[in-house]
């Protein structure tokens, strides 16, 4: 094996392409989430960390710690968990200090991902405030001499307001000293009511926007540390490009230049001035000859013939047998669909400052998983896990798995080579656009049987796809990008799918629906010829789009309108709520052109999203805009509700430039997307209004609405274009070229 | 080799070549944090500033090419303490998600507000156009934009 092939071929025997398809095991999600089974279970990510002092810290100084290994990523994450700990100890909370994604201080709650965060940590934080606040209570009626049923807390102070002490008080901070915390979590502790709660469910301002809108520091990238130096990469030009020659010296003689460094394909320099290692950067650039293997996948129409010929894991991930029913279709439909490559195209490169002390390394990152990055960089940089700290600084969005944990180690292994001095490395945008993880190519095929009564009866939805899920931290291999370019290199392993229920090419591709006989199979490709890992829903996003245009197809051939039609297939009174909720919002009728409407279950299990798209089309110019679409939420009990209709409304506009814009482009070399030049996406003039309604369900668990819209909101405009024109588009991006061919 | 600059008010003088990326020289010699990187070509907009009461790239202009001309950028506007009207409205239509793109798209704004006080809906969203987002928050922008301006929020 050498650092030419990343993919560590040795490995590929164990995947040879099967003829046969195999069941799929349901899985244990993680190890993390497998507990010993004489341990009861507690809220959320307290299962894991079950000592509330993991959680909390109470300080004589009046204020309160919050630890989560959660992050904000422009979420508004840190504001949510402030709100649900306010509200349980009844406490201001401004009082609150939060401390996020550090690997020397926080639980490890693993990926800050799949709208989980709420669940996992919000659930935890709750619990372990409305225990430590029952152990304050208890503590204090002692000090006060108060049964606990008397005393009320105001913002930490604890008064008692009956019997013989009444008035007697004392507060949190005083206590805390005689309240170890250093305790096992009880399960099953009480929580406010609804009707309790005063925060949560409420808007209330970000704690992190006002830094953000003032020029504050923010971000990892306004780091700034004495002698600190400035680091660039130079990139091959592919994944299998194999560095011939550079010249290291001529660049070491540049002006501020402080460090070269070359090991097997990674390439890297440190100056002192940011602008100097530009210069250096590009000037290593230009002198580095590589070889270039042709080694990338046709594109187009030919690309998608290509995948469903390679090499896979085939499995059957959901399956309902009713041959009877099936047998009942008297009118059927096939039709295939189609996603490229995309990109998550965050607006700031990615970015992260590493030093070195002697053999102690910290690195800040804005990885969406710090523990996991420091697991890969043991791996990459062989050194003990304790002698590495990841410490969590915000950037720009990430939409998933980006450059994010990659800039780390390169600004690490730069840093080794700097003295001591701290280095803030951030990539340039083309390394952004070339070498980010995108989000996969996919290819659907659906096929669908209708009984003579106008009701599905037998559903096919058959994909091919690379894996969604090559973060940090495979247990059988590295996943950070310079790991692969050393000289020794640490090698990624198989490609993996997350398993159902949430699945990660195949989320969202079981149906949600009823249909009497199901079949969802996954073709999992097994290389990667263009790198790719998470992106914000994996592969619900196409999978949405066939599966969700497929049933407006299925409604026209039985002629019924596409709202009621899916009402006719869903069982679950919420799923049904949320699409007459839209359907009433935005005024649908039967008639309508111009207009699409879709549904989707996030994951199957999380928040239920319905949306109605309005298109406008351009025959001439065969440009398609879309100028409003309406959403309905039901998320469970609503902590933020201004933080779900920005992530709802951002996510269903980021979808609506994906489904419209967006495809990497490459030829058979390299990745030819650099700029934004050659990646357009949408802007202010061009982006939908968005309208949303939320159903607050006070009695049911808060889900996650980071990724809940972008499904509904691809397949509402497909409808739309559908039913706007009488030609459907099975092929994404929607670009003129492809609107005018289908309408010519 | 030196540039003198005057910035927020205040004269500067980095150690840095006339050539230099303005955006550089703010971040990294004054320690302005609002600026960002974000493609190094002038076409995403996260570095925007005022030079000269006109918002441009500080990423594709050289410092040394400014010479006398007053450089805004947005700590220049006010502070979390002291906000500007612009930076208010920010704050009270929560106006970001990520923010990276937030200080560009407001330096935009400053300056489409000060040539045209009362912009129409339209108006706002073609100033912008220049300045990319990417976590879809150009509606809450627009409606910050239009509050700022003491207009009635439509977008």
């Amino acid at each position: 094996m050498n650092a030419r092939d990343p993919f560590n071929v040795s490995r590929r025997r164990f995947f040879k392409k099967s003829g046969a398809l195999a069941v799929a095991f349901s899985l244990a999600p993680s190890l993390i989430e497998a507990q010993p089974a004489a341990r009861p279970a507690l809220p959320g990510s307290l299962n894991n960390f079950r000592k509330l002092d993991s959680w909390l810290s109470i300080n004589p100084d009046g204020t309160l710690t919050i630890f989560s290994g959660k992050v904000e990523l422009g979420q508004g994450i840190t504001t949510a968990l402030t709100q649900i700990v306010a509200d349980e100890l009844d406490i201001d909370m401004l009082r609150i200090k939060v401390v996020s994604g550090d690997t020397a201080r926080v639980p490890d709650e693993g990926v800050t991902a799949g709208s989980l965060s709420i669940q996992q940590s919000g659930a935890a934080l709750q619990a372990a405030s409305a225990e430590a606040r029952a152990l304050l209570l208890a503590a204090a009626a002692q000090k006060l001499g108060a049964p606990v049923a008397s005393l009320i807390v105001l913002d930490g102070t604890i008064t008692a307001a009956a019997g013989a002490a009444s008035g007697a008080k004392t507060t949190y901070w005083e206590m805390a000293g005689s309240v170890p915390l250093a305790r096992e979590a009880t399960p099953n502790v009480k929580t406010k009511t609804p009707a309790e709660l005063k925060l949560v469910g409420k808007n209330v301002p970000r704690r992190d926007i006002p830094a953000k809108v003032t020029g504050g520091e923010a971000y990892v990238q306004d780091m700034r540390l004495p002698g600190m130096v400035f680091g660039r990469v130079v990139r091959p030009p592919s994944l299998t490009a194999k560095l011939l020659s550079v010249d290291e010296a001529a660049v070491r003689r540049l002006p501020g230049v402080v460090a070269v460094v070359r090991d097997g394909n990674f390439l890297a320099v440190a100056a002192t001035r940011e602008e100097q290692a530009i210069a250096a950067r590009y000037a290593l650039s230009q002198n580095a000859k590589w070889d270039v293997p042709a080694a990338l996948p046709p594109k187009g129409a030919a690309l998608y013939a290509h995948m469903k010929t390679q090499r896979s894991t085939d499995t059957i991930v959901g399956r309902k047998d009713n041959p009877q029913a099936a047998a009942s279709a008297t009118r059927t439909l096939k039709a295939e669909y189609t996603r490229p490559f995309q990109s998550h195209g965050s607006i700031g490169p990615s970015c992260a400052v590493a030093q070195w002390k002697d053999d102690k390394l910290t690195v800040w990152t804005h990885s969406q998983s710090v523990f996991q990055l420091r697991g890969d960089m043991v791996k990459v940089l062989k050194m003990p896990e304790a002698n590495i700290n990841c410490i969590h600084k915000e950037g720009a969005g990430c939409y998933g798995h980006n450059g994010a944990d990659d800039v780390a180690l390169d600004a690490a292994l730069v840093a080794r080579a700097t003295k001591g001095r701290p280095v803030k490395l951030q990539w340039m945008r083309e390394d952004e656009f070339g070498w980010e993880p995108y989000g996969s190519a996919m290819v659907m095929d659906l096929t669908g049987g209708l009984d003579a009564t106008g009701r599905i009866v037998d559903w096919t939805h058959e994909l091919w796809s690379h894996t969604h899920s090559t973060r940090p931290y495979d247990p059988d291999g590295s996943n950070l990008l310079a790991g692969w370019h050393l000289a020794n290199p640490s090698l990624m392993g198989p490609a993996k799918n997350i398993p159902q229920p949430n699945g990660g090419s195949d989320r969202n591709a079981v149906p949600y629906y009823v249909f009497a006989q199901t079949k969802t199979i996954n073709h999992l490709l097994m290389d990667m010829p263009l790198r790719v890992s998470a992106l914000r829903t994996l592969g619900a996003y196409a999978n949405l789009f066939a599966a969700e245009s497929f049933m407006d197809e299925m409604a026209e051939l039985a002629g019924v309108d596409p709202v009621d039609f899916r009402l006719r297939h869903l069982t679950d009174p919420r799923a049904r709520a949320v699409l007459e909720k839209v359907a009433a919002d935005a005024n649908w009728k039967t008639g309508d052109k111009h207009r699409g409407v879709s549904f989707s279950r996030y994951k199957n299990n999380s928040c239920y999203v319905a949306a109605i798209a309005d298109i406008e089309v351009d025959r001439a110019s065969g440009v398609v805009s879309v100028p409003r679409i309406a959403l309905s939420v039901d998320a469970g009990m609503i902590v933020s509700p201004d933080g779900i209709v920005n992530q709802i409304e951002g996510g269903a506009i980021q979808s609506t430039s994906w489904t419209l814009r967006e495809q990497i482009g490459y030829d058979n070399r390299q990745i030819l997307t650099k700029s934004w030049a050659d990646y357009s996406i949408l802007t202010y003039a061009e982006v939908p209004k968005v309208k949303v309604s939320l159903v607050n369900m006070p009695n049911e668990r808060s889900l996650g609405v980071g990724e809940g819209s972008q499904g509904p909101t691809v397949a509402a405009i497909a409808n739309a274009f559908a039913r706007a024109t009488g030609k459907r588009l099975r092929d994404l991006p929607f670009t003129p070229d492809k609107v005018k061919a289908v309408l010519a | 080799m030196a540039v003198t600059l005057t910035v927020n008010g205040a004269r500067h003088t980095s150690p840095a070549a006339p050539a230099t990326p303005l955006l550089y020289v703010l971040r990294n010699d004054l320690n302005l944090n609002a600026a960002k990187y974000g493609c190094g070509f002038g076409q995403c907009g996260a570095c925007t500033v005022l030079i000269g009461g006109v918002a441009t790239r500080s990423c594709i202009t050289p410092a040394g090419k400014v010479g006398n001309q007053a450089i805004t950028t947005l700590e220049g506007l006010g502070s979390t303490g002291s906000p500007h009207a612009l930076q208010q409205a920010f704050i009270d239509e929560q106006a970001a998600q990520c923010g990276y793109c937030v200080a560009g798209a407001m330096m935009t704004a400053k300056a489409l507000l000060d040539k045209t006080p009362k912009p129409n809906e339209s108006q706002i969203r073609g100033a912008l156009t220049g300045n990319l987002c990417r976590c879809g928050t150009h509606n809450r922008i627009v409606r910050a934009v239009q509050r700022a301006s003491g207009q009635e929020v439509t977008a």
